[in-house]
């Protein structure tokens, strides 16, 4: 039950995507919140936060990627479209550059700031800045371009959802239950 | 801000009379001297985990010295500081230091140092005790004085300390910025 197999997804890779997705919806709300926040004693601590669970992210992310690649991806059920079945993959693969692209440029951002704010994770230990050049124009250019990554990022996201639900309440198949529990991968939901 | 050192005009007087300065009389010594940040400085610095930290200044303030030439234990230090002077070289942390996060200058706009005791612990130097008070916030505090001259009515002396922020509720930033603050000054002051 931990492993997938070529009809459903294991506990592991089930119990990633939900804690990732987790994360990275949390993760895009603080973000929203801290850079708007009045006191800035709260907006710092919520940027350290958010650079914590930013490294948490990518962490878990790096981990689904080895678990992806050494496990069997479960077959879209054959009531699946020739379409859709086309562009799954390719939503798939944008939702993971986006888990791991995300998060790296909030790391490049942090690296090439002139504040020079150390990352400590959770207060646990200090996570080294990137190999960039500091300046004022790298620290514009990536808070650019984590920014708008995270907005797209988070349109993926909704379209992930939109189309889960799609799949359960109207198409009525297993796509959005075999990622809940490994033992609803099997039942089949036609109409009733 | 005031820090009432009295030793710096008791070293004054015992030095020279030591006869280590040119003749000048414990009398001479004796009196009121007005501390400006003209002639003086006042710099602190704040470790960072990984290596370097936080350097910065601050451009107003003052103080008086009233150097009593009978029992040098009595002689009294104020020191007001200006905590919207405080400057680093990065306006971005310049407006961090002022904001809620660490000052708060628009609802605190002074840290007041005032001298409770005097103690000798050399030739030319003492330890200032005092009561610091920042955002509301009051706290013993220790400084070492090293007295350094005086002249044509003028006495240097330079002072240091470490302080620690969360006494006064500016302890956002630590562990990645070190809770000790360590504060190097120099003081001209001009009898008047």
């Amino acid at each position: 039950m931990l492993r997938n197999t070529t009809t459903r997804y294991g506990w592991a890779a089930i119990i990633l995507h939900w804690l990732i997705g987790l994360v990275f919806i949390g993760q895009f709300a603080l973000g929203w919140t801290m850079v708007r926040i009045a006191s800035q004693r709260t907006s710092f601590e919520l940027i350290q936060l958010h650079k914590s669970f930013g490294f948490l992210l990518l962490g878990l992310v790096l981990i689904r990627i080895g678990w992806r690649l050494a496990s069997f991806s479960p077959e879209l059920p054959e009531e699946v479209g020739p379409v859709e079945r086309r562009a799954a993959p390719a939503v798939h693969l944008a939702l993971y550059a986006a888990q791991l692209v995300v998060p790296l440029s909030g790391w490049a951002l942090v690296s090439v700031s002139v504040l020079e704010i150390p990352s400590m994770p959770f207060s646990l230990f200090v996570m080294p800045h990137l190999p960039f050049q500091v300046s004022e124009q790298a620290e514009n250019f990536w808070i650019f371009g984590h920014k708008w990554l995270a907005y797209a990022a988070i349109a993926l996201v909704v379209l992930h959802i939109l189309a889960a639900f799609r799949h359960h309440f109207w198409l009525r198949d297993v796509v959005l239950v075999r990622m809940i529990s490994p033992f609803f991968a099997g039942r089949a939901r036609g109409p009733e | 801000m005031s820090l009432r050192v009295l030793g710096v005009a008791a070293f004054l007087a015992l030095d020279l009379i030591g006869g280590t300065a040119s003749a000048v009389a414990l009398s001479d010594a004796a009196g009121r001297y007005a501390i400006s940040s003209s002639g003086s400085s006042i710099r602190f610095a704040i470790g960072k985990i990984g290596g370097g930290g936080l350097n910065g200044a601050f451009g107003q303030f003052k103080g008086t010295i009233r150097i009593d030439g009978g029992d040098i234990a009595r002689s009294k230090v104020d020191i007001t500081i200006y905590p919207d002077s405080v400057g680093t070289g990065q306006s971005r942390i310049d407006a961090f230091l002022k904001s809620d996060a660490v000052f708060d200058v628009a609802n605190s706009s002074q840290i007041v140092f005032r001298s409770t005791s005097v103690q000798r612990t050399g030739e030319n130097s003492a330890v200032v005790t005092g009561q610091l008070t920042a955002r509301g916030h009051t706290s013993s505090e220790k400084f070492a004085v090293e007295l350094q001259g005086m002249k044509g009515g003028q006495i240097r002396f330079h002072v240091s300390g470490k302080v620690l922020r969360s006494r006064y509720q500016m302890d956002v930033g630590t562990p990645i910025y070190s809770n000790i603050v360590a504060f190097d000054m120099q003081f001209t002051g001009r009898r008047g």
